[in-house]
């Protein structure tokens, strides 16, 4: 499958001031390559939770964007704890994330949730051992 | 209708984006999870939260709201009005609450 765009983000772990900076990058991206609106948005949402997760759970962690003909793939792997039942971070409601940061309006347990919503596949490999990569694809063709 | 329209009958504060007012809203969303208000509100949005930090800011950006009403008086801080301005969103603020502004809208949009 030609490859029509694919670009690597650094995301630095606790720096909230550069909080969705990737994310827009992203959308900006997509935008230029053409890719319909609606899509565009389902993948900024995407990319915006992850960022988010690695922000307030990780040290540091990298999205991966690829764009082919017929899709949007994102990856994102990060140096975090991991997470230990995956079936239970994805339920919506459900965060570990510290208190300060549930004040500004983050970890309100929806992020996993509302990536599985905005993607057509979505599969997260992760453990209690640590690190975890988010698969993430989204067809281009409209659903 | 326009956001300009708003400002004037809800005598909003504006702290950035004077030159966007122009820009029409067709609906509106509340919340100050940012979650929610990402999976939830839509494009052309006014969105009315009291969260006002800088993050408020890049919400707003990936969902194309037309602007954002701090609601409750909240100040904006200096960084969160920095990237608004970069951004080209409007941000408004109401010493209503959330409930009252967003009636006052609703009331407002149904004219």
């Amino acid at each position: 499958m030609p490859v029509r765009f694919e670009n690597s983000y650094p995301v630095e772990g606790g720096n909230f001031s550069e909080a969705g900076k990737v994310s827009v990058e992203i959308k900006n991206a997509l935008k230029k390559l053409g890719i319909s609106n609606n899509i565009q948005r389902r993948a900024a949402i995407a990319a915006y939770e992850s960022e988010m997760n690695i922000i307030a759970h990780a040290t540091r962690g990298t999205l991966t964007v690829r764009v082919t003909l017929d899709a949007v793939h994102i990856d994102v792997k990060d140096a975090g704890p991991g997470i230990g039942d995956v079936g239970l971070a994805i339920k919506e409601g459900c965060s570990t994330a510290a208190d300060q940061f549930q004040r500004m309006g983050f970890g309100a347990g929806m992020g996993l949730s509302n990536i599985r919503d905005c993607s057509d596949t979505f599969e997260v490999v992760s453990g209690s051992h640590g690190g975890t990569h988010l698969k993430i694809v989204i067809n281009t063709n409209e659903r | 209708m326009k956001i300009a329209l708003l400002v004037e009958k809800l005598n909003l504060r504006i702290k950035c984006g004077e030159d966007k007012l122009d820009r029409e809203v067709y609906g509106g969303y509340v919340g100050d999870l940012l979650s929610d208000v990402i999976a939830n509100s839509a494009p052309d949005d006014i969105w009315i939260t009291r969260q006002a930090h800088q993050n408020i800011v890049a919400v707003a950006a990936l969902k194309e709201h037309a602007g954002v009403i701090l609601a409750l008086g909240q100040e904006p801080e200096d960084d969160t009005i920095a990237k608004a301005t970069k951004e080209g969103i409007p941000l408004l603020v109401t010493d209503l609450s959330g409930f009252e502004i967003s009636g006052k809208i609703y009331e407002l949009m149904k004219e």
